[in-house]
C-alpha cells in the first residue's frame, strides 16, 4: 500500500513542482546529488571539483568553487545554482542574487546524518523531494552497513596517517575536524594525528611520534603509482610502522573525502584496505 | 635619444585610440556573449541587464581607475626615489595592504560581531586599505625628521617593513586553513571579478583624487630629477612635493589594492614605455601613464575573463606573462638607457 502511494506521488511529483530546468552545480558532491537523483540532464554548468561522475566534465566549467566570475555563471544562464558551504567569493553571490537567480546553499559535513541533510537539501531545491527521500535511505543503509562491518573489526585500531600532499619532500597531515579524520574513524581507523585542527605541514618528528600503521595518500592522475613509492622512500615515513610493512591506501580524493552518495562505499573501501585480513 | 622619441599628440592619439578599443572590447565580450547595443533594438531580460549594468560596466570602470592609479603610482615613485626600479612596494603600501588582507581573511572569523556586521563583505577590502594607509604612515614617520623627510631612509625602512609585514603574514599563513590558503593565493593574484558599484562608489573618488592631483606635482618633480638642493634652488617647495607625491601612492595604490588585490607590474612597465617614447618630462608622462594604464588594465582584464570562459584567469598572471616579454623585447629593441 505505501509502495503504491510512493509510486503515485513519484509519478505526479514532476507536475506539482515548478522546476527550475538549468541547475549550475557549484561543489563536487553536489553534483554527484544531482547525478544520484537522475536530474543530470537538468545541469547547465559545474565547477572544477566537480569530475564525477566523468560525463559531468563535459559540462562548462565555471571556475573554482571560492572564485566564482559573475558573468562566467551567468552565461550558462542558470535559473538555480547549487553552492556548497564556502563556495563564492560573497561579491559574485550577492551580483548573481540581485540578477534573480535563485541560489541555494547546502551546508557541508563529515558524518552520516550530514550525507543523509545534504542529499535531502539537494532533492528539495530541485523539487525531487520522493527521490531525495529513496536515495537518502539507501545511502544511509549503505553507511549504516559500511559501519557495522568497521565496528565489528577485531584487534585495536589500526592507526592511520592520512596525507594530503607530498610537495618535494614536505608532507601536509589531517589533524581533527577535517573529512579525512571522520572516515579513518567511520572505516574502524584511527587517526595517528592528534593535538591540532585542519591540514597542517608535518615535521619529520611528528611523523615519527604519530607512528602509523597505514599511509592513506590521495590518487593523483597518472603520477599514482609513482607516488606510492615516493611516499615510501620518504626518510621519516620509512622509519614508521606503515613505512616497514610498506603498507600505503591509496584512493581517488572525492570518493574519499567528498562525503556525498558514495560514502557508504567508500567507508567500506577504506574499510577493507585497513583490514586486508577480513578479506 | 631625442630622435628617436615620438611626437606627443601621436602617442596620446594612439593612447586614446587604445583605451576607446578596450573599451568597447570591454562592454562587448564575455562569457555570455552578449552585446552592448543588443538593448537599442530588443527587449532584454533582466538577467542580460544584469550583466551589462552589473557586471561588465562597473567592471570596465573599476579596471581603468585602478589601471590609472597603479600606472600613475609607479611614475611618481619613479620620480620621487629617482630610481628606475621603484614601485608604490617601496612606500610599504603593497606589504600593508597584503597584511591588512590576510589578517581579514585568516581572523576574520574571530573579529568582533559589530566589526564583521558593520563591513558584510567588504571586510577584506577595508582592512587592505586600512593596512596600506598604516604602513604608509609609519615609513613616513621613520622617515621625517624636523620636517625633513629623507627618501633614502624612507626606501630602507620600506624594505625592512616589507619584510616584517611578509613575516607576520606568515605566520598568519602557517595559521590558516586550507580554504583560507586558497583565498589568500587568489587574492594575491588580484582579480576585478568582484567588481560592482559598491566597490566602485568606495574606490572611485580616492583614486579620481589621486589622479588629479598629480599635475600639480609634475613641475616639482621635474627639477627634483636634478638633485634637491637645485630644486630647492630652483623654488620648488621640495619638502611638499614629497609629502604630496606620497600621499597620491598611497591613496591610490591603496584603493587599487583594496578593490582589486595584488595586480603588480603596471607600475613599472607603463612608465617606462612611456619615457622611452616621450621622455621623462612629468607634465606629460603622468597623464598619458593615466591613459595606457586603463587602456592596459582594461584590455588585459577582458582577456582575462575570455581565455578560459566560463571561468577566468587572475589578471595579475595575464599582466605579468604577456607584459613581461613585451617589456624585455622594448628594451632589447632600443637598447635604450632608462632615463628618469
Amino acid at each position: 500500500m505505501t509502495r503504491l502511494f510512493l509510486a503515485l506521488l513519484l509519478a505526479f511529483a514532476p507536475l506539482t513542482v515548478a522546476a527550475q530546468e538549468r541547475v549550475l552545480s557549484i561543489g563536487g558532491s553536489l553534483t554527484e546529488v544531482v547525478v544520484a537523483l537522475g536530474q543530470e540532464a537538468r545541469l547547465v554548468g559545474r565547477d572544477t571539483t566537480s569530475t564525477y561522475p566523468e560525463t559531468v566534465t563535459d559540462l562548462p566549467d565555471v571556475g573554482y568553487m571560492r572564485q566564482l566570475s559573475p558573468e562566467g555563471v551567468l552565461s550558462v544562464r542558470p535559473d538555480l545554482i547549487l553552492l556548497t558551504e564556502g563556495a563564492g567569493p560573497p561579491e559574485t553571490l550577492a551580483t548573481l542574487r540581485s540578477a534573480g537567480v535563485d541560489l541555494v546553499t547546502v551546508a557541508e559535513g563529515h558524518s552520516p546524518e550530514a550525507v543523509v541533510a545534504k542529499i535531502r537539501a539537494v532533492a528539495q531545491a530541485l523539487g525531487v523531494a520522493q527521490d531525495g527521500e529513496i536515495l537518502a535511505a539507501r545511502v544511509a543503509d549503505e553507511i549504516a552497513a559500511a559501519r557495522a562491518a568497521a565496528v565489528q573489526a577485531p584487534g585495536p585500531k589500526p592507526r592511520v596517517l592520512f596525507l594530503l600532499s607530498n610537495s618535494g619532500g614536505r608532507l601536509t597531515g589531517s589533524g581533527s575536524d577535517t573529512a579525512a579524520q571522520a572516515i579513518i574513524a567511520l572505516a574502524g581507523g584511527e587517526n595517528a594525528l592528534t593535538g591540532f585542527a585542519g591540514y597542517k605541514a608535518l615535521t619529520d618528528e611528528a611523523i615519527a611520534s604519530a607512528a602509523p600503521d597505514v599511509l592513506l595518500v590521495m590518487e593523483r592522475g597518472a603520477a599514482g603509482p609513482q607516488a606510492k613509492t615516493d611516499y615510501r622512500s620518504h626518510p621519516a615515513i620509512a622509519a614508521t610502522p606503515a613505512g616497514q610493512a610498506g603498507r600505503v591506501v591509496q584512493m581517488e580524493g572525492m570518493f574519499l573525502l567528498g562525503f556525498g552518495p558514495r560514502t557508504g562505499q567508500a567507508i567500506a573501501a577504506l574499510h577493507g584496505a585497513l583490514y586486508p585480513e577480513l578479506r | 635619444m631625442a630622435a628617436h622619441r615620438l611626437p606627443v599628440p601621436v602617442v596620446g592619439g594612439a593612447l586614446g585610440v587604445l583605451l576607446g578599443a578596450a573599451t568597447v572590447a570591454s562592454l562587448s565580450l564575455g562569457a555570455s556573449g552578449l552585446l552592448p547595443w543588443e538593448p537599442l533594438w530588443r527587449e532584454i531580460s533582466p538577467t542580460e541587464r544584469a550583466i551589462l549594468f552589473d557586471i561588465r560596466l562597473p567592471r570596465l570602470l573599476l579596471g581603468a581607475l585602478v589601471g590609472a592609479g597603479l600606472a600613475v603610482s609607479g611614475a611618481l615613485m619613479q620620480g620621487l626615489f629617482r630610481n628606475p626600479l621603484a614601485d608604490p612596494g617601496l612606500v610599504g603600501v603593497g606589504a600593508g595592504a597584503g597584511l591588512g588582507a590576510v589578517i581579514a581573511i585568516v581572523l576574520g572569523g574571530a573579529l568582533p560581531a559589530a566589526l564583521r556586521a558593520a563591513t558584510g563583505i567588504y571586510l577584506v577590502p577595508i582592512f587592505a586599505f586600512a593596512g596600506g594607509w598604516a604602513a604608509t604612515l609609519i615609513l613616513y614617520r621613520v622617515a621625517s625628521a624636523r620636517g625633513q623627510t629623507s627618501i633614502a631612509t624612507m626606501l630602507l625602512a620600506g624594505i625592512v617593513l616589507g619584510a616584517l609585514a611578509g613575516a607576520v603574514t606568515g605566520l598568519l599563513i602557517f595559521a590558516a586553513d586550507d580554504a583560507q590558503l586558497r583565498d589568500l593565493t587568489f587574492w594575491g593574484l588580484g582579480s576585478l571579478a568582484g567588481a560592482n558599484w559598491p566597490k566602485l562608489a568606495a574606490a572611485a573618488p580616492i583614486l579620481i583624487l589621486g589622479l588629479l592631483s598629480t599635475p600639480l606635482l609634475a613641475r616639482g618633480l621635474d627639477a627634483m630629477a636634478l638633485g634637491e638642493p637645485v630644486a630647492r634652488h630652483m623654488g620648488v617647495p621640495v619638502e611638499r612635493v614629497k609629502r604630496g607625491a606620497i600621499l597620491a601612492v598611497a591613496a591610490m595604490t591603496g584603493a587599487s589594492v583594496a578593490v582589486s588585490g595584488g595586480i603588480g607590474f603596471l607600475g613599472i612597465v607603463v612608465p617606462h614605455i612611456l619615457r622611452l617614447a616621450i621622455g621623462p618630462g612629468h607634465r606629460l608622462l603622468l597623464p598619458l601613464s593615466a591613459l595606457f594604464g586603463a587602456a592596459l588594465l582594461v584590455a588585459a582584464d577582458t582577456a582575462a575573463r575570455l581565455l578560459v570562459a566560463p571561468a577566468e584567469l587572475p589578471i595579475g598572471i595575464l599582466m605579468a606573462l604577456i607584459g613581461a616579454p613585451v617589456f624585455l623585447w622594448i628594451l632589447l629593441a632600443r637598447r635604450a638607457h632608462l632615463e628618469i
